[in-house]
This record gives C-alpha cells, structure tokens and sequence, in this order.
C-alpha cells in the first residue's frame, strides 16, 4: 500500500470520528497532525473533500496556527523558551547548545529524522527558567550539562 | 426608519442598514478600498472609520460594519477622524509603496509615507482586505482562494500556493481587488491567473475569445443551461 493512500485513509477514519462536522476542522487537524507528526499535504486534500469544506479554508487554518506543522517533524519536538525570564536566565545560550548538538537551527529537523528544534515564547514556568519542553517532558533550570544527558537519553531511547 | 445626525444634518436611513450606506446615501464621501458592492462587508481596510457620539461619549468605529442606531451623532470629517485615517493610510502606503491606487488616495487625504513606517518590498499591491477571497466564495462559489499564514507572512493566493485545480479562471478576484494586486494576463486564447493557464472559448458566431471554457463549463453545471448555448457571447447573444 502506497504512503498517499495510507494518509487518505486514516484521514477518512478520523473526519468520521468527528461525524464531519466542520466546526471540528480545528480538533481534526489536531487528530491528523498527532496521527502523523505534521499535516500532509494529501491530509488536508482528503479533509476538505470529506467534510465538505473548500482546500483553500482548510490551509488557511493549516496555516495560521502555530501548532500545526506542514512540514514532517522529528520524533521528539524539542521546544526552547525565549520568553523574557528563560532569556534573562541565558536561553541563548541553551539553545546554541542545542543547536551545535543536533546540528539543526529553530525550525528545523535534524536527518534521522529524530529531534526538531522549536522556539516558543513562553510555557508559564518562569520560575524553572530556562526551560526546556521536550515532547510534553518540561525540563527546568537546564544546563550545558544537562543538554547532552537528555539527548543522549533520548538517543538511547530512540534506538 | 432610523434618524440620526450625520455631520450636523438631519439624516434618516432604513433599520438594518450600516453606517457606511447611510453616509454615502446622504452625498457625504467617505474613502473605502475594501467596501466594494459585490462582496460582504469585512472592515478591512479601516478607512472607513468616523466618530459617533453617544451621550458624553464618542469613539472610532468602522462605518462600514455600524448598524445604524436612533439618535446616533455622526462626524465624518472630524480631526479625530481624519489623523485616525491618515494613520492608517500611512500603514497601507508603507504596505503598498507602489499601489497607484493608494498614492492618489493618500495625496487627497495629505498623508505620506513615514520614515517611522519602513516600506516593504516584498508584498506587492494586496493589503489583505480579503475582498478577492470573498467574492471567490460569495459570488462565483467555488473558493479558489485564501490567505495563508498570518502576521507579516499573510499572502494571498491557491491553497499550497499551487495551480488550483478548482479556479475557473473567471477573474472575479481581478475585478473587485482594490489596488490592482492581481494579476491577469489575456492573451486572446489564452488567459493565464494565479499560476495556471486557462483556455478561452470563441464565440460560435463573431470568433471572439470572450471567456474561460472553464468557467463556461462551471456555469453550465450550475445553471443546466447547455454548453452550446453559453458558447456565444454576450454581445452576439
């Protein structure tokens, strides 16, 4: 079985979870994106034949929340705070840690597929600044230090 | 009917009619990009702002989108108004640099561009006002078109940013963009709109290129009106 019709088909079966009501595009999306990792092209296709609703309105939602990811993402989403108290407390300075370990800048996904490196601007935990939110793991007060241990932990993990 | 003081004189509208109207059907002019008659009233382009009073006190609305209330002050053309536009005309410039549309616009309401505003280069005439969008959606109905993105990255386009396999090529979109963003090139049979080709259907009886066979098509469906009888043009019809 091809990758497009594997996508069709699991997007089919999630659009019936909803009955199709179009006023749950937004947790739709949500379903596909937690299904796949990030919202395929021929998804967002599928959705907007099944439910009834033009491609156009489907990739503008697609598009305007920041959640969404149109882009295929890494295993583990790592989610660097800059907001103004992990900043203070070097935030900077983590995420360049982070970026010579996995050789990728915010935005991005290393090769294998495995870690994609993401900034937010803030997770409501100032006091354990800087923070780290590794998939839905926050990690508090990080260091040079502790940068290597999770990553190699997950690196363990992964394999 | 619904009477109100529209810029110290007596005006009175129907219920359920906006502001916008009632001004304008007043002979009071009131600058809009986004207000255009064949699509939906959005409050886009923030022109169309004025000052109401109410009681003690007043504030900025969109004309366009205010209902019409009883006893309501109106000043179009208060200073208040007019730096609230300037302002806004001032962004739209710095958006737009090279909109004629908006050029002329601003020498009438004096604004210019700002050092303070730094221009951009990169998002060509359209100021996002939707219009394009909604007459897609509205009027022709088959939603070709969006914007994608948001902030300073909203564009406007098919979704993907692909040639749209639903796009009739009918230029609606061409027709009521205020500043002219839009591009469409005819070529006699040829028309090309959004990054894809359309061909153009010849009238049977004078030969001329006078429309998308697309979109001929798409009406054809809708109306089921038979494609040989809209395959003649409008004039020899």
């Amino acid at each position: 079985m091809s990758k497009v019709s594997d996508i069709k088909l699991k997007t089919k079966q999630i659009v019936k979870k909803h009955k199709g009501d179009k006023s749950a595009l937004i947790a739709v999306l949500q379903d596909i994106q937690e299904a796949f990792n990030y919202l395929p092209k021929e998804a967002l296709i599928t959705v907007g034949d099944a439910m009834g609703i033009p491609t156009s309105r489907v990739y503008e939602v697609a598009t305007f929340y920041n959640a969404f990811s149109l882009n295929p993402r890494g295993e583990h989403i790592v989610k660097i705070c800059v907001g103004t108290a992990c900043h203070v407390r070097g935030a900077s300075a983590i995420l360049d840690k982070f970026e010579r370990t996995l050789f990728i800048k915010p935005g991005e996904t290393n090769q294998d597929q495995k870690f994609s490196l993401e900034l937010v601007n803030c997770v409501g935990a100032c006091a354990l600044g800087p923070v780290v939110v590794i998939d839905t793991e926050y990690h508090g007060q990080m260091t040079m230090a502790k940068v290597d241990k999770i990553i190699g932990k997950l690196k363990e993990g992964a394999q | 009917m619904v009477n109100m003081i529209i810029d110290g004189k007596n005006i009175s509208a129907p219920k359920d009619t906006m502001l916008l109207a009632a001004i304008r059907g007043a002979g009071i002019s009131v600058p809009t990009l986004c207000a255009h008659e064949a699509v939906s009233r959005s409050g886009s382009c923030r022109l169309c702002v004025v000052e109401i009073k109410k009681g003690n006190r007043s504030r900025i609305v969109t004309s366009c989108l205010y209902g019409v209330e009883e006893g309501l002050v109106v000043d179009t053309k208060s200073d208040r108004v007019l730096n609230v536009r300037r302002l806004v005309m001032e962004l739209l410039l710095a958006r737009c640099p090279e909109s004629d549309v908006l050029q002329k616009m601003a020498l009438e309401m004096g604004a210019e561009p700002q050092p303070r505003f730094v221009a951009d280069t990169d998002k060509g005439k359209c100021i996002l006002c939707r219009s394009c969008v909604r007459v897609c959606e509205e009027v022709v109905g088959v939603s070709a078109i969006g914007l994608f993105a948001r902030g300073s990255q909203k564009t406007v386009g098919p979704p993907f940013h692909e040639q749209s396999d639903v796009c009739i090529g009918c230029g609606a979109c061409v027709y009521v963009c205020p500043t002219g963003h839009i591009e469409m090139i005819s070529t006699g049979e040829k028309r090309k709109i959004w990054g894809r080709r359309f061909k153009m259907q010849p009238c049977d009886k004078c030969g001329k290129f006078f429309a998308p066979v697309d979109q001929l098509k798409y009406i054809s469906k809708k109306t089921g009106v038979p494609f040989e009888e809209l395959s003649v043009c409008t004039d020899c019809r």
